[in-house]
């Protein structure tokens, strides 16, 4: 049988890639032109502990639980993930009885380790955190990785085992009778299918409603962020969090994998059709900052390197949205608002459990789990690195140089299907250092056109008109 | 890996660290000089536009044509050197430097160091200006890099964030190319730059320079489809109302230029104005093997003085290298006011003669310059585009030696 996924975030790929476990025909369709550029890509990328979701809600049931699923995935996919533990700090008397009740919905949501940490231990631990802090609740299992790296492992580990990848291709229509999906079509095509999973992200509402479904009904939360260099991502260790409000855990100063730190999000929420307002706005970003430096005081802003917006799908009932539908064969993996990074790989795991069951599918004896990385040779002991550059001598060339990337890893991300900028920036971290590609653009772009057999002028950022330069000087 | 002993390894193969390799090896020191790029001359090459070398060589000479010079006086001295070879890590006990190339990995187990490297560009997330990211967006060097040595355009309609002389040339190189260069917005009341690139630049070629003004947002999806330009007050801060929005498919920036330590910043004493390492008048940083030259230290105005210093530390590592490299009392000098870039960071008693450096933080008429209350200068106009230089004699060395401390002043008229 064939089941189609419709969106290669986070989401979509896990999804995909547990569908592939089964003897299935696995078809992944995303409309940008590469995987992992909606809302997985502007996201905190924390790897949250379950005790912010309230008892009885789908986020709570599939939070620790995705959690707890993490250090396999991290194993198998090869994705950074370190469990750096997270405070939860609280300033006030009413704040202190928000963390009460945290660790209660934590408690009942079975998160492990929980603790109420006096002042001094929480300074002992977190010496640059606002002195001010009366208490913080310790949650040791909150961790953080990078969301788009796991939608492109994923997928890459999906090919591996058969999945069917359409980049570019967006969904256009689905065809029910009978009150069964029967196919899918894009602008490119019609694809008949027997079930669809809808992971569509902040489209999602779209793509159901293309079925004849009404919900759910979704806008655009816009979350905005400051990051600050490699160089100062030891002045705090954990994520910490503010004592969370009504709308949203408030904004955050939390470590990078990368060696940052990251500041943010806040939480706008915007009509239903800004769903391209990825812009960050002055008083955002004011506001980020005021945010985290109550609970960091003496950040070093003058190290900023970037600032950036994501938007992710709110809806009203402010709850995932999964499953069956009265819609035989389409099932919802929808309104993915946070924890939905954290929730993805238990969300996936079940949904691929449920669809197999509903449809009789087998489980494949031949499923190959695990996918290896582009290798870091920075990162590698000498004599390995040395063996990879006696093999091919781009090995030994660094093209960024933030980061130490080797043109031997932008060609190897590159072969495994980036096409633009971003496509070899989010595969390697090239560009992403201090200088922000300040070094390394041109390199980047040569080596993009030389591998693709393109002009330079016909090199994107990311895609559409996104072009870097514009064509030759003096043609 | 191959370990290999030399008495001076120099990083960066720029004009300060050529002229640094040149000169510590007609000291008669092994020296080895490292640049991670395919070729010598660092953001030299880029530079076509004349304007280098009337001090060194008493001639105007494109950056191709100085670095050409370089090259050669690289060659006469006998300096080894490798390129494609990117430092990975300087262990500062030995010390040893790890290095890269496409030929493998090295250890390099030097005497003396001379770190080298230049400057980097702040970036545009730096600024923090809100709005879309879209393509378009270049520091201005990147910018250059594309130009100039790969023939490639990087727009049709550019605005220009950041006067100072990378953003002003820029703005010529485009209007040359046929780019139309709607303006140049700079956020202070004065420009950036030289007084020269702002008339052969700007002014020659009708180009508009909008003062105490800055982006407010970038527009545009996918390519930059324009900015918004508003004029700041003066804590540089938006004056409401006065926003206007620019077409343009292209932003160049030039905001700003910072020393890159990296591998070295955990290692040294930094100079928080600079940014970079606190040298002494020899170029000697606080790690007594460590010496450090050019835009790294602090950025200067003209590669004829980074040449010069360059020279001053290759010879001085050199000297160190072989064991006869004196040293008395380090007295630091102190900013006093109006003192923006101060190099060095202090001075001893055992130099014959060295020059100071300073930048002022605003345009200014009339004023001394102090140095601890020895040396005194009269500067009639004194610019932040302009690094003032004074000499220190050994008479004036020997008496400064003397201080706790030298207070560095430019006092007003």
């Amino acid at each position: 049988m064939r089941i189609a996924v419709i969106g290669a975030g986070a989401v979509g790929s896990l999804i995909a890639r547990e569908l592939c476990r089964y003897e299935a025909e696995v078809v992944l369709f995303e409309r940008a032109p590469d995987v992992g550029w909606g809302v997985t890509k502007a996201n905190s990328g924390i790897v949250h502990a379950g005790f912010h979701d309230e008892p009885g809600t789908t986020r709570a049931r599939f939070c620790a639980a995705g959690n707890a699923l993490y250090p396999e995935l991290a194993t198998d996919l090869e994705i950074p993930f370190r469990r750096t533990g997270a405070y939860v700090l609280a300033f006030t008397t009413e704040e202190l009885s928000v963390l009460e009740e945290l660790r209660e919905w934590g408690e009942v949501n079975g998160v492990p380790g929980l603790e109420l940490h006096r002042r001094e231990e929480i300074l002992a631990r977190e010496p640059r955190v606002n002195p001010e802090v009366r208490a913080g609740l310790w949650s040791p299992t909150v961790g953080i990785t990078l969301p788009w790296e796991i939608a492109i492992a994923a997928v890459e580990n999906a090919l591996d085992n058969g999945l069917e990848l359409h980049l570019g291709e967006p969904v256009v229509g689905i065809e029910v009778s009978g009150g069964r999906v029967r196919a899918v079509r894009t602008d490119k095509g019609r694809y008949p299918v027997e079930a669809v999973v809808n992971a569509a992200g902040l489209f999602a509402d779209h793509i159901a409603q293309m079925a004849g479904l009404e919900g759910p009904a979704l806008h655009p939360r816009r979350g905005e962020y400051v990051l600050l260099d490699e160089t100062t991502g030891g002045l705090v260790n954990v994520v910490l969090f503010p004592a969370p409000t009504q709308v949203s855990k408030g904004i955050l100063v939390l470590p990078t994998v990368d060696g940052g730190l990251l500041l943010g999000p806040n939480a706008h929420d915007l009509p239903p059709d800004a769903r391209e307002a990825t812009e960050t706005t002055r008083e955002g970003l004011e506001e980020v900052i005021e945010g985290a430096v109550h609970l960091v005081p003496d950040l070093p802003l003058h190290k900023t390197v970037k600032t950036f917006a994501g938007l992710r799908p709110e809806s009203p009932q402010k709850d995932f949205v999964l499953g069956e539908t009265r819609v035989a064969g389409f099932y919802q993996a929808a309104a993915m608002r946070s924890p939905g990074l954290t929730a993805a790989p238990a969300i996936a795991r079940w949904l691929a459990h449920e669809i197999a069951l509903a449809h009789g599918l087998e489980e494949r004896t031949d499923f190959r789990p695990v996918r290896k990385r582009i290798p870091h040779p920075a990162d590698l002991p000498e004599a390995e690195w040395e063996a990879l550059i006696r093999k091919d001598p781009r090995w030994g060339r660094i093209v960024c140089f933030c980061n130490r990337v080797t043109e031997g890893e932008i060609v190897e991300a590159i072969r495994r299907g980036a096409r633009t900028l971003d496509g070899v920036k989010f595969r390697t971290r090239a560009g992403f250092g201090r200088c922000q590609g300040g070094f390394c653009t041109d390199r980047i772009l040569e080596i993009l056109a030389r591998e693709l057999g393109a002009e330079p002028w016909e090199v994107t950022a990311r895609g559409g008109a996104s072009r870097i330069v514009l064509g030759e000087a003096r043609p | 890996m191959r370990t290999y002993t030399v008495d001076v390894l120099v990083v960066g193969g720029g004009a300060a660290g050529m002229a640094a390799a040149a000169a510590a090896a007609r000291e008669g020191a092994r020296t080895v000089l490292l640049e991670r790029g395919e070729r010598l001359g660092g953001v030299l090459e880029q530079c076509i536009h004349p304007g280098f070398g009337l001090h060194r060589y008493r001639e105007e000479l494109t950056g191709p044509e100085f670095a050409h010079r370089m090259r050669q006086e690289l060659n006469d001295s006998g300096a080894e050197v490798l390129t494609g070879a990117t430092v990975l890590e300087i262990l500062p006990d030995g010390p040893a430097v790890k290095v890269v190339s496409p030929k493998g990995l090295k250890k390099f187990r030097p005497r003396a160091v001379v770190w080298a490297v230049g400057a980097r560009e702040r970036p545009f997330g730096a600024l923090r200006i809100p709005g879309t990211r879209p393509s378009g967006v270049f520091t201005a060097g990147l910018a250059q890099r594309l130009l100039d040595l790969e023939g490639l355009l990087p727009g049709r309609r550019a605005v220009i964030l950041g006067s100072g002389d990378i953003g002003l040339i820029m703005a010529r190189r485009l209007h040359l190319e046929g780019v139309e260069v709607r303006a140049v917005l700079e956020i202070q009341p004065f420009p950036g730059g030289l007084t020269r690139n702002v008339v052969q630049c700007l002014r020659d070629f009708g180009i508009p320079l909008l003062l105490s003004h800055t982006v407010a947002e970038v527009h545009g999806r996918e390519r930059l489809e324009g900015i918004t330009a508003v004029r700041v007050d003066e804590h540089r801060h938006p004056i409401p109302g006065t926003e206007r929005r620019i077409e343009a498919d292209t932003l160049i920036l030039s905001v700003g230029l910072i020393p890159e330590v990296r591998l070295i910043e955990d290692t040294v004493p930094l100079d928080p104005v600079n940014r970079g390492p606190r040298v002494n008048g020899r170029l000697q940083t606080e790690v007594p093997w460590l010496f450090a030259a050019g835009n790294c230290v602090a950025v200067f105005d003209l590669v004829d003085t980074v040449a010069e210093l360059g020279e001053r530390a290759g010879a001085s590592a050199a000297r160190y290298a072989r064991g006869d490299l004196p040293s008395g009392k380090p007295v630091p000098l102190v900013r006093g006011e109006n003192v923006v870039s101060l190099v060095p960071s202090c001075l001893d008693g055992t130099a014959e003669s060295a020059r100071m450096y300073l930048r002022v933080p605003r345009p200014m008429e009339g004023v001394t310059v102090d140095v601890g209350g020895v040396v005194r200068r009269r500067v009639p106009v004194a610019r932040p585009a302009e690094m003032i230089e004074i000499p220190l004699d050994g008479d004036a060395l020997s008496e400064l030696s003397q201080k706790e401390r030298i207070v560095v002043e430019v006092k007003p008229k």
